[in-house]
Order: structure tokens, then C-alpha cells, then sequence
């Protein structure tokens, strides 16, 4: 079963069972916001503590498949001490890894994803896409709401 | 259980195909069911030799396309033994129109800011949002029936909410629990205080032999698609004085009985609720299905499932002991072949992934029923649900697929 292999790879089991960043932060001073997915439920919080413009916290709750909260955890470790540009930068590989951005440009270089390229399997299986860019959206959520303060 | 079910497979183009290198194990029938050729037949025959457009046509094949769209309207009455024949029978293009049908047809004209109607706690998102889009605009109050824990209607506070309502809709076989509904007891109660009676036969009609004059209701929904026919048709039986005070949902073509510049009447008889070009070929393929399904004998084939769904229920209590939880009731009292599973520790869409690579087709997901997941505190489940080609080699393949994504999620 080679493409079951390919998706539920070592990497995304040990991030589903043994999730990092697990946890809520006080809001304020960190800022948070809610994703779903309303087709099969899945829901992740997202909470951010930023240390002028880096990620000096970040935790995560939420419930759902072994795609959705492996990807949380990949996210918050790769995030986790960064600077919000190398996020969105981030944001933007992983949408292009993911084919929901599919504008012609460089190839997607795996090697700088680090752990996170072990999502990369997800492809075959058109519907798990969303489950795997559910975090990655929430977290835009979270620092789009402090770019841009009501 | 009578019968040899096993050359019933043969009947079944898909059946032969592998998926991922595995025999198709088809276990979501509750979704929709597989095809026989029978089916596939009919509808390309009608495409091949009389495809037509039905009514006022005046030259051969129109004839015998419209005879073949009535006779289908006929078929369906009598198997569900419509004691006004295929007047009271409408079709619609699945359950879900059928629905908006009566709750727009009759809804609109019957509820109001001083009405209410008794919905449940267990229904398809079908038999919940026309309602509450008709009381956006009405304003009529919508009372529920809870489930209790083992699974059932709590029909304690039944008479309670009957009270002073106008009419209640409940499904007959419940898609997410099994739970088969007492439908002639709640309609003996509903009736005994003047409220309508409305069932979601979308398993029902589909697994069960129905006879509507039996059950003592005014009106069931079902589509063809869940009963070995094709998508894009289904049906509502409603007796002739419910039809009666019902108004057309839909306007258009050959619904009418006169339209000029100053506006319209509607056709005088059930035409009034079919607008524009019906699905022919699918009502051609209906009629099939019906047919497919009687020379089964709907009591066989229901006593089929039944020994199939005992059995899954019997062997599913090996699985992850203590961890996996039927969502449903637990024996076949009261319950037919679509079994709800919950397995601790792993989510139901990886548990249909790892399936899937066994060639097993369950359905992970709320089911168009979140209010009763919500009121398991689940936000999906594992459904595995039969169809009268199933076998007792499915299950086999069932439990090996269940415990290997256990294995590996654990």
C-alpha cells in the first residue's frame, strides 16, 4: 500500500500522536483565531505571541484527523522563534506544495521545508488538501488580524 | 433469511472492478446504491430507441416515452401500495426536493406565527433546512423530539408536542443510528389530534418492504438513487386530500392549466407540481429498479441485511475492544444495516483512508445530520451501511481493514 505509506509517513503519526505546541495561550497578550473545516468537522485554535515581528509563542488546540493535527504540529515547530515574513513565506511554500497555488514559478524546493515536506504525500488524496492547510490558513488568520488592527 | 444472494452480484457492473488492487467492497449504500445492469439497461434503451419528450406529443415515440414515464409513475405507486394509485405519487428530482415540495407546497400555505411542527433530533439535513428556511420567512415554531442514550425517539413528551401542532416529519429508518422508527405508532398519535404526517423514506422505501396505507400516514419522500435506480429522481406519495391542500413549489412548463399575459392557472391535477421537462430516462430507470428490487422480493432482501447487519454487530465487538463504540443501537431490535462506528483514538476520515486502501468504501463524516452528532458529542463518525449484494465476505474484509487502521493509528 504505497500510497498510504506516502501519506501517513512516520513523521505525520509521531506529530498526530505526540502533538507540539499543544496548548492555549492568554488572550491577550497572544492573539488567536478559530479554523474549521465545516465538511468533516475538524476545528484548530490557534494562539500567537509576537515579540515585535517574531513568533516568540505559539500554541494549538483543536480536534480532527491525523493529517490536520500532524500539520498543526509541523506548523508550530516550523514557526515557532521565526519572524512573521519567514511564516507567510512558509504559508506560501506549503500552498504550493499543497497545488492550491499553482502559478507557474520555481519548483517547490522540499529540502527547506524540513519535517513539513513529509505532508507532501497529502497530494494523491485530493480531500485531505484541506485538512492539511487547515493550520497553515489559521494561522494567516491570526497575523493578518494584527496586521491590520480594528 | 431465504434465498441465495451470491448471483445477485453478478447483477452488478460495478461489483467486478478493483480498487487499488483490491476486490471493490461496496459498504455505503446508505449514500447510494450500486446499479444492475437491468437499471443501466432500461435507461440506455430509452436513449436508444424512444427518447422523446413526454406529454402532448403527438407521434410515436413521444407515446411511448410518455407511457413508459407513467407506467413508472405507476410502478412506484404500487410498490408502496399507494391506495390512490399513481395520481398521489409526484416526482421530484431526489428526497431532498421531495422535501422542499411539501415543506414550501403545504408549509406555506398551513403554518404561521400561531402554528408549529414537530420535527426530531435524528433527521437528515433534508427534513431540517426547508423548515427553517420556510420559518424565516413565517415565523411558525418548530418543536423536536430528542433521542434518548440507547439510540431511540423519546416519545414520552409525544403527545406534549403533537399538541396544537399542524403536522410532524420524521425519518423512518434513521441514516447515521439504524434506528428504525415506530412510524405507525406516531402516526396513530399524530392523527389522533389532527396532525400530518410526513416520513423521510429515504432508507425506508430503500430496505424495507412500505406500505403507506399500513403505516396510516399522509405523505413519505424518497429518492431512486438509494434503491438500486439512478440520481436525479425521486418521488413524494401523499394522499389525494393532503395533495389537495397543497399549492405548486415550482412554476413553469407543464404545470399549468392556462397562462396569459394577466398571469396563470395551475393544471388541475398533481401536473401542477412538476415544472419544466422531467428526468425521463431516470424515471425509465426508477421503474427498473423497481422492478429489479420486486422480482428480489423486498422481504427477502430485507431479511438479507437484517442477517448481515447481525452479523457485523455480533463481530464489530472484537474490534478494538473497549474502544470502538457503536453509534446505534447495539442488537437488530429496531434496526436496520447502516451502523455508526466511533473509534477512540483515531478520526473517523483516516479510519475511511486506511479503509479505502482495503477496497472498502465506508463514509466518514456528520452525514447531513449534525444535530445528532452534536447530541453524541461527535463531530463524525465511521458509517458502514448494506445493500442487498453485500456478503458475509465484505465483513471478513470489514474487520481486517478496521483492525489494521487501528493498528496503525493507535
Amino acid at each position: 500500500m504505497d500510497g498510504l505509506d506516502d501519506l501517513y509517513k512516520d513523521i505525520i503519526l509521531d506529530h498526530y500522536r505526540s502533538p507540539r505546541n499543544r496548548g492555549e495561550l492568554p488572550v491577550p497578550p497572544a492573539m488567536s483565531a478559530e479554523g474549521f473545516n465545516p465538511l468533516c468537522g475538524d476545528q484548530v485554535t490557534v494562539y500567537v505571541t509576537l515579540d515585535g515581528d517574531t513568533i516568540s509563542d505559539i500554541k494549538i488546540t483543536g480536534t480532527g484527523c491525523s493529517i490536520s493535527q500532524a500539520s498543526s504540529s509541523l506548523m508550530s515547530a516550523a514557526v515557532k522563534g521565526k519572524t512573521t515574513s519567514f511564516a507567510y513565506d512558509r504559508l506560501a511554500v506549503f500552498k504550493r506544495l499543497m497545488t492550491i497555488d499553482d502559478t507557474p514559478g520555481e519548483p517547490v524546493n522540499v529540502r527547506e521545508l524540513g519535517e513539513m515536506a513529509a505532508l507532501q504525500g497529502v497530494v494523491q488524496f485530493p480531500a485531505r488538501i484541506k485538512c492539511a492547510i487547515l493550520a497553515w490558513n489559521t494561522l494567516d488568520q491570526v497575523l493578518s488580524t494584527h496586521a491590520s488592527p480594528q | 433469511m431465504s434465498g441465495d444472494f451470491s448471483s445477485l452480484r453478478s447483477d452488478i457492473p460495478q461489483l467486478t472492478r478493483e480498487v487499488h488492487g483490491r476486490r471493490l467492497v461496496y459498504l455505503d449504500s446508505a449514500a447510494t446504491s450500486l446499479t444492475p445492469r437491468s437499471v443501466i439497461e432500461a435507461m440506455d434503451q430509452y436513449y436508444e430507441r424512444h427518447h422523446s419528450n413526454v406529454h402532448r406529443a403527438v407521434y410515436l415515440t413521444a407515446e411511448e416515452a410518455t407511457a413508459a414515464f407513467e407506467g413508472a409513475r405507476a410502478d412506484i405507486a404500487s410498490f408502496i401500495s399507494a391506495p390512490g394509485g399513481a395520481e398521489e405519487v409526484v416526482f421530484t428530482h431526489g428526497t431532498t426536493e421531495s422535501f422542499n415540495l411539501i415543506a414550501h407546497g403545504w408549509g406555506a400555505r398551513h403554518l404561521g406565527p400561531d402554528s408549529a411542527i414537530v420535527l426530531t433530533e435524528m433527521e437528515h439535513h433534508a427534513n431540517l433546512v426547508p423548515w427553517f428556511q420556510l420559518r424565516e420567512r413565517l415565523g411558525f415554531e418548530i418543536r423536536f423530539l430528542t433521542v434518548t442514550d440507547d439510540f431511540r425517539l423519546d416519545l414520552s413528551n409525544l403527545d406534549e408536542l403533537l399538541h396544537g401542532a399542524s403536522l410532524i416529519s420524521f425519518t423512518g429508518i434513521s441514516n447515521v443510528l439504524g434506528t428504525v422508527n415506530p412510524v405507525a405508532e406516531i402516526a396513530k398519535r399524530a392523527h389522533a389530534v389532527g396532525v400530518r404526517v410526513v416520513v423521510d423514506g429515504a432508507q425506508l422505501v430503500a430496505h424495507h418492504p412500505v406500505d403507506v396505507e399500513a403505516l396510516g400516514i399522509d405523505a413519505i419522500c424518497f429518492g431512486a438513487h438509494k434503491m438500486m435506480g439512478p440520481t436525479g429522481i425521486g418521488a413524494v406519495w401523499a394522499k389525494r386530500d393532503m395533495w389537495a391542500e397543497m399549492d405548486p413549489f415550482m412554476g413553469g412548463g407543464a404545470m399549468i392549466a392556462d397562462v396569459s399575459l394577466d398571469g396563470y392557472v395551475p393544471a388541475p391535477d398533481n401536473r401542477r407540481f412538476e415544472a419544466g421537462t422531467p428526468p425521463i430516462a431516470e424515471a425509465v430507470g426508477f421503474a427498473a429498479a423497481i422492478r429489479y428490487l420486486r422480482g428480489w422480493d423486498m422481504a427477502a432482501l430485507q431479511a438479507h441485511e437484517d442477517t448481515l447487519t447481525a452479523e457485523a454487530l455480533r463481530r464489530l465487538a472484537d474490534v478494538a475492544p473497549g474502544r470502538l463504540r457503536i453509534i446505534g443501537p447495539p442488537t437488530l431490535d429496531q434496526r436496520a444495516g447502516v451502523i455508526s462506528l466511533d473509534l477512540d483514538g483515531v478520526h473517523p476520515h483516516d479510519i475511511a483512508q486506511v479503509l479505502d486502501q482495503h477496497g472498502v468504501c465506508v463514509r466518514p463524516g456528520h452525514h447531513c445530520a449534525k444535530p445528532l452528532m452534536k447530541r453524541f458529542g461527535l463531530s463524525a463518525t465511521v458509517r458502514v451501511s448494506f445493500g442487498p449484494y453485500n456478503t458475509s465476505s465484505d465483513i471478513d474484509v470489514l474487520i481486517d481493514a478496521l483492525t489494521a487502521a487501528d493498528a496503525m493509528f493507535r
